[in-house]
């Protein structure tokens, strides 16, 4: 008998010591296709499960950093506020990977509020909002994505516009944002790999149909929908920092970003010809289609010379959380100096 | 009434009342009188007399009347007195009702062309040409404006005999180092006194008197003081919203942690401090911060407690360190954000829904503000649970006297937090798992480099492995644990403190900045033959004292700040037995509760 060893990533680990417990979504849920890219993409990075914090909010989405990434600690907060957490947690160790699950629903409705302040902050963490348009875990009403004439599995036509996450975060000074499908598994763990590398709050929306509430014909959120109307910016190509490799491209044919740890993100153009390191062109673009109903795909925006949260917070190199007592109680004297300015 | 006013009596006994008296000053809100009350108060402070200082303000920046108390008390009680025996009527917009207020013989001082003394003849008067001198100090008319109040401390620092050379050292301490600001100031005080001397003649029988009741004390608002404890508490993150009255709490702490907790060498700071969008956001990320290791806190008001209670609840499910400071102001809704309240202690003490109950500790003085918030941090990491702090803006943002702080004695305690090298040792890690028996779990920090150091935080139903679970035993077991560790915070929170009085019959039940109020009613009482023991809760939930306490009584009463007697039903929940011994005073108008108030509704039960 042979027994073959499983292959293992740069820091010696298997795909399997990347994995979660088992799902208990539906059957053929998006989000079970994105737990596989973010598994398959902490892999290949090589990151250390130990030093990566998982978080979440509330809804179908929310439950999902349960299906990955055992070995890393994980935060299933409140409705909405999973924000604020995140926050919290990178101002007391921003030596440790942030990476974010949310929903439509917990991001565009309850936890719009802090999704804009955590954007704002350009808190480090990777932001990932899993789109189905509906409320899965409270049987499919509309969520605040769901397209102005798209029909519930009901019948009811949504009459109110959406809220485009993607535009907002632009807006707000996001310094990544991308947005994918979770049928394009090629893109997204580009897309995922290139948001581990950012250092600031990257976004990525992925339209992530929900099978059971969302998947019907007049839906704009169902597979059939978003495989059809798919229309990627760009061929995306991720190289990480660990293994430089060159290829040759016709000029002009190939725009090369390069990030803060020393990857690459190589973007194959197409006709549109599209830039994403330009925010206008970027809220113009995502504007336009809206208006011609496209579903647009790829990296629409990324900057990154944007400061992050923890800069700013102008921190030392050990994580706050375990400096020691020497460092964060101030001498006796001080405390006698401020008592004699009192006296 | 009179029998009981220790006080008074003296007044007419002797006809000279020296360091027993409350002075009044009636402003504009932002007409700049806060540096001259304090001058004022500092002055008779350095002379070695108790005082104590409050500032009665509108929620309004500026326009709206203000109304400053210094009350000077060679007893050393510092607790609001209702009773004015000088007003300053600066406000031309109140002077009416201001002198209105007063009691028969006590005085007031008063620019002259308000002719108060046509208001009340019964008051003894002195009008004092403001504008006029005001003329002299300055030729801008906006400095004239804010030396005024300069004017005033002028006049009545001659008519009392406060001493020069002290209020020299108050107005160099007050603007630090601005030179000219110290001129211009000092002048002005000068003017008034000099008018006061040759224009006033003294017909009123207050004076103060050097003393050396304030040697080595140090004057500080309970904010100030809430702020040091944090600081020495090693706090790494602050998260806060700015609301009244507990703003000053965070921005004093900020101002300290800048100057102090900033490395010279490297420019890089221990802390961070993070401007929240609202309270969610504050209360997510301390608690975000607590989970991932961080000594956080947030502090806020009624309001803001409100809108905390859903992650309140998650903190104690979840099991997550973190402290909460309330600086109680008068509620509900918008309430009178300026005003005092104790009204806040059932929200917080059961803040969330669900089965919550929260450790509360209830600081009664300057020096507990610091040593309880100190303390808050350590109870925080031990027991794995949001803390809350209960102030209020009495204690918070009045200015007391004290004495020094000191410095902790105590290493930092960071609570049941397993390394890499312990989880190896141990053999197994389960986050939920009583391994000690006081109902307290193991944690670990995110970034901890072992296999097995890992968990899921989830505020649904979790096994002790921190698994999702929906059996009804997992969540007994849970449910049962957490109220074990609770039981078990009875032994650990601060204990209350206790003055039994020999013969004393009734009992007093008090706690956080009553206490002020209580010190002085029992010696009213005392007077009146009621002798009182006193139990001054610091801390729930109760320990075992208070049994003891209750039952050794014929009856006590629980005397608070606010409507519906929430500390005497929580201690009649608790001593279900002895309910009918408990009885109630409250007070609840906005204003700090006072001696007077209470004595009076004791003796009108014990009638």
């Amino acid at each position: 008998m042979v027994t073959s060893t499983p292959p293992t990533n740069r820091i010696g680990l298997t795909m399997a010591e990347y994995k979660g417990a088992p799902s208990t979504l539906c059957d053929g849920c998006g989000h079970d296709a994105i737990t596989a890219q973010i598994i398959k993409a902490f892999y290949e990075l090589g990151k250390e499960p130990h030093m990566v914090a998982k978080l979440s909010g509330i809804g179908c989405s929310s439950k999902t950093p349960a299906y990955f990434l055992n070995r890393s600690h994980g935060f299933n907060s409140v409705h909405g506020r999973m924000p604020s957490v995140a926050t919290g947690v990178s101002a007391a160790n921003h030596t440790l990977s942030l990476i974010g699950v949310s929903g439509d629903g917990d991001t565009a409705s309850i936890g719009l509020g802090q999704f804009c302040h955590l954007v704002r902050r350009n808190v480090p963490m990777i932001y990932i909002v899993e789109n189905n348009g509906v409320y899965g875990l409270t049987k499919g009403q509309f969520s605040a994505t769901a397209d102005l004439g798209s029909k519930a599995k009901s019948g009811v036509i949504n009459e109110l516009p959406p809220i485009d996450l993607c535009g907002l975060a632009i807006e707000l000074g996001c310094s990544f944002v991308g947005r994918s499908f979770a049928g394009d598994p090629k893109q997204l763990v580009a897309l995922l790999k290139a948001a581990g590398s950012h250092k600031g709050t990257a976004v990525i929306d992925v339209i992530s149909p929900c099978v059971t509430f969302n998947n019907h014909e007049g839906s704009t959120k169902a597979y059939k929908y978003a495989k059809e109307m798919e229309t990627p910016l760009h061929e995306l190509g991720y190289i990480p920092f660990f293994e430089q490799i060159s290829v040759d491209y016709e000029p002009g044919s190939m725009q090369e970003v390069e990030m803060h740890d020393g990857s690459k993100i190589r973007l194959k153009k197409t006709e549109r010809n599209y830039d994403p390191t330009n925010q206008t062109q970027a809220i113009l673009t995502i504007k336009e289609a809206h208006d011609k109903k496209e579903f647009l795909t790829g990296l629409l925006y990324i900057n990154e010379d944007k400061e992050d949260f923890s800069t700013i917070m102008n921190v030392g190199d050990a994580p706050l959380a375990t400096l020691p007592q020497e460092i964060t109680r101030p001498a006796k004297s001080v405390l006698e100096e401020i008592m004699a300015g009192l006296k | 009434m009179n029998t009981l006013a220790v006080g008074s009596k003296e007044k007419l006994e002797k006809g000279r009342v020296v360091n027993d008296f409350s002075i009044q000053v009636a402003t504009v809100n932002g007409s700049g009188s806060q540096s001259s009350n304090s001058v004022l108060m500092r002055s008779i402070f350095q002379m070695g007399i108790p005082v104590s200082g409050k500032n009665l303000f509108p929620s309004n920046i500026a326009g709206l009347p203000t109304w400053f108390t210094i009350r000077v008390n060679k007893n050393g009680y510092v607790a609001r007195k209702s009773d004015i025996e000088i007003l300053i009527a600066m406000n031309p917009q109140t002077a009416i009702d201001d002198v209105k207020s007063l009691s028969t013989g006590a005085v007031c001082i008063s620019p002259v062309e308000l002719k108060l003394d046509a208001i009340r003849k019964d008051v003894l008067h002195y009008q004092v040409p403001f504008t006029e001198l005001a003329a002299k100090a300055s030729e801008n008319l906006k400095l004239r404006k804010l030396l005024m109040n300069m004017l005033y401390v002028g006049v009545v620092a001659e008519l009392l005999n406060i001493d020069h050379g002290q209020i020299e050292n108050s107005i160099s301490k007050q603007f630090e180092g601005k030179t000219k600001a110290i001129d211009l100031n000092l002048n002005a005080v000068k003017i008034g006194r000099e008018w006061a001397r040759e224009n006033l003649k003294k017909e009123d029988p207050y004076f103060v008197e050097p003393m050396d009741k304030t040697q080595g004390k140090i004057i500080i608002d309970g904010n100030a003081a809430c702020a040091l404890g944090s600081l020495f508490a090693g706090v790494t993150v602050v998260t806060w919203y700015p609301i009244t009255p507990s703003s000053s709490l965070c921005e004093q702490l900020i101002d300290y942690l800048k100057e102090y907790r900033i490395d010279k060498e490297s420019g890089k700071a221990s802390f961070a401090v993070i401007q929240a969008e609202d309270e969610l956001a504050a209360i997510g990320m301390a608690l975000g911060a607590g989970w991932a290791g961080a000594r956080s806190m947030t502090s806020t008001s009624g309001p803001g407690i409100s809108l905390m209670a859903e992650f309140a609840g998650y903190g104690y499910f979840t099991e997550i360190p973190t402290v909460v400071f309330d600086v109680q102001r008068v509620g509900p809704s918008t309430g009178m954000p300026t005003r005092t309240s104790q009204a806040d202690l059932i929200s917080a003490y059961t803040l969330s829904h669900g089965d919550t109950k929260h450790i509360v500790l209830l600081p009664g003085s300057i020096i507990e503000c610091y040593e309880m918030a100190g303390e808050a941090f350590d109870l925080a990491e031990k027991f794995q649970t949001p803390i809350f702090v209960l102030t209020d803006l009495d204690l918070g943002m009045n200015n007391w006297m004290s004495d020094p702080f000191e410095y902790p004695t105590k290493p930092i305690n960071r609570g049941k937090v397993m390394t890499a090298a312990d989880i190896e040792k141990a053999g197994v890690f389960e986050r939920y798992r009583d391994v000690d028996g006081d109902g307290i779990p193991y944690r670990t920090l995110p970034g901890t480099d072992h296999p097995q150091a890992a968990y899921f935080t989830r505020g649904s139903g979790h096994n002790e492995k921190a698994g999702y679970t929906e059996k009804p035993e997992d969540y007994l077991n849970l449910m049962n644990r957490l109220d074990k560790k609770f039981q078990t915070a009875r032994k650990f929170v601060p204990a209350p403190v206790v003055s039994v009085e020999k013969g004393a019959k009734i009992g007093i039940i008090a706690y956080g900045s009553s206490d002020f109020a209580i010190v002085e009613t029992r010696d009213q009482l005392k007077v009146a033959n009621i002798p009182t023991s006193y139990l001054r809760v610091r801390a729930l939930p109760f320990t075992d004292e208070l049994r003891k306490f209750v039952e050794s009584h014929d009856h006590v009463y629980v005397v608070e700040q606010n409507r519906d007697a929430q500390m005497r039903d929580l201690i009649r929940l608790e001593l279900p037995d002895l309910a009918m011994k408990i009885r109630s005073v409250r007070h609840y108008d906005g204003l700090p509760i006072d001696a007077q108030f209470v004595t009076d509704a004791i003796m009108e039960q014990e009638r």
